[in-house]
């Protein structure tokens, strides 16, 4: 990693500034009061010497954004804090979750809401944040997509985007089933079979999503695994590779700002 | 555009250059005498090789564990729904029978049987069963339709589909005949036992998912489970 110039530091205000030396007095470094000042500055320095983490979060935080950045370049960190919640709260979640098709699911879930504190409240974040990072996501693709910032060198990003919206999709199609009651069975019913309809694979697919030919005792767990352990680190690990990229080429400027020529250059006036 | 002088010059080059198998003579230091594979050759290609042994070591179990159930053939179950006597010949009678044991409600069907009628069941297929069992669960997606008495047709509640009397398709997005069960009698009790799928000539295959259609082609398209055994 190429070295970094340090930011400077924000000059201090006069008032807590420590007075200059008295002609005759003796500078005493230290004290009991700098250590403890002087105590985080120490933790962080001897991290940052073994690690040299600060560097990379300079990197990663102070980039350089084009003229012209605005609100609708929040959608993509609006996504990712979505999807925050839900692995916060989903995590939560899954303390109380029992995924038992033989009434023990839905019993578990109905005691989260009625029951437990703030259940009804963690469950409604999870649920009702599912639809918002969906949303989000597509709000988002259409700004990459209208303002044309998935053009090269962004290609790689774009895909690794979509991939993620469909992993997402993954998501709100499994977590659907979790609750177990009569609208999640059905509609896992109906979405495996659409599954199904894909030719020569598809009949695998929905006995793989189904754990054989009829909706069975494994079917839940199944799709409880896939909705709280493999998605999810997908998930993570895809959103690394794409944080990482847009770091790396930096965003676009919006289609309407055109480059300025360098008034040097421009022919009348030379 | 390349010109074809290259390519033959190329190709021409590559018969030239014999290179020999022997590390020795192709200069290499610290070459041994017959020897063929470099040390370092030898070390990174054990190291790879070695990685992939204990990656598919987990690797593949896991995942013959997660698509085994594709390849698990389940017994089948026969299950009474009642005297002889409690179906008529001409009416539905619905009865609610356990597809998957073991998980309560969820593994619970509705089934539509009525006693064979020769007056109807004029297709050869049904010459020799005792009850018709008709499945509830629609060929569309698989929603659970129901027998309308008055319109003598099974109508499925989610996207409209229609069937007739002998569960073939006369409307809606169904891509085949609803699915049957085979039946059987054992003393004075009716059995109904394992599923099976019908195109529209009522002809039968092996059970199928629904939307999967059965009729030209798409009984190619639509593999049947490699276990489905036939009755």
């Amino acid at each position: 990693m190429p070295r970094l110039p340090k930011l400077p530091a924000p000059p201090l205000p006069s008032a807590l500034q420590a007075p200059p030396p008295r002609p005759g007095e003796e500078v005493t470094k230290g004290g009991p009061l700098e250590d403890a000042k002087q105590a985080g500055v120490t933790v962080v320095d001897w991290i940052d010497e073994r690690t040299s983490l600060s560097g990379v979060g300079r990197w990663l935080l102070f980039r350089k954004v084009p003229k012209g950045t605005n609100w609708f370049y929040t959608l993509g960190s609006a996504t990712l804090f979505a999807f925050l919640s839900q692995a916060v709260t989903g995590v939560f979640l899954a303390m109380y979750y029992r995924p038992d098709p033989a009434g023990g699911a839905y019993e578990s879930i109905r005691h989260v809401t009625n029951d437990v504190f703030l259940g009804q409240f963690v469950r409604g974040m999870h649920k009702w944040g599912s639809s918002v990072m969906v949303v989000l996501i597509f709000l988002h693709m259409g700004r990459v997509f209208f303002f044309g910032a998935y053009k090269y060198p962004r290609e790689l990003n774009w895909v690794i985007g979509a991939v993620l919206l469909v992993l997402t999709l993954v998501m709100a199609f499994t977590g659907y089933l979790l609750p177990f009651d009569q609208r999640a069975y059905w509609a896992t019913i109906v979405g495996v079979n659409i599954n199904g309809t894909g030719p020569l694979l598809g009949p695998y697919l929905s006995d793989f999503l189904r754990g054989g030919g009829e909706f069975g005792a494994t079917t839940l767990s199944r799709f409880y695994s896939i909705h709280m352990l493999i998605v999810p680190g997908l998930i993570v690990a895809l959103i690394g590779a794409h944080l990482y990229l847009v770091t790396k080429l930096g965003t676009t400027a919006p289609p309407w700002l055109k480059a300025k020529e360098r008034s040097e250059l421009l022919e009348t006036e030379v | 555009m390349i010109r074809a002088s290259i390519l033959f010059d190329w190709v021409a080059d590559k018969h030239d250059k014999h290179k020999s198998k022997y590390t020795a003579d192709r200069l290499i230091p610290g070459a041994f005498e017959g020897e063929t594979v470099t040390r370092r050759r030898f070390m990174t290609g054990t190291a790879h090789t070695a990685g992939a042994i204990a990656a598919g070591a987990f690797t593949l179990p896991a995942l013959g564990f997660a698509i085994g159930p594709i390849f698990k053939s389940t017994p089948h179950r026969w299950e009474t729904v009642g005297e002889v006597g409690r179906f008529s010949a001409n009416n539905y009678t619905p009865v609610v029978m356990t597809l998957t044991p073991g998980i309560g409600e969820a593994g619970k069907t509705t089934v539509y049987i009525r006693k064979f009628n020769p007056a109807i069941d004029t297709d050869p297929y049904d010459r020799d069963t005792p009850f018709i069992a008709i499945s509830s669960r629609c060929a569309h997606v698989g929603c659970p339709v129901r027998w309308v008495d008055a319109a003598e047709r099974f109508i499925c509640p989610c996207h409209g589909g229609v069937y007739d009397l002998l569960g073939r398709r006369v409307g809606g997005p169904p891509v085949r005949p609803l699915d049957r069960f085979y039946t059987r009698v054992v003393g004075e009790d009716v059995q109904v036992g394992p599923r099976f799928s019908v195109n529209s000539e009522l002809r039968r295959f092996s059970p199928r998912d629904p939307g999967e259609p059965l009729d030209g082609i798409g009984q190619y398209l639509y593999p049947s489970r490699p276990t489905a055994r036939k009755l």
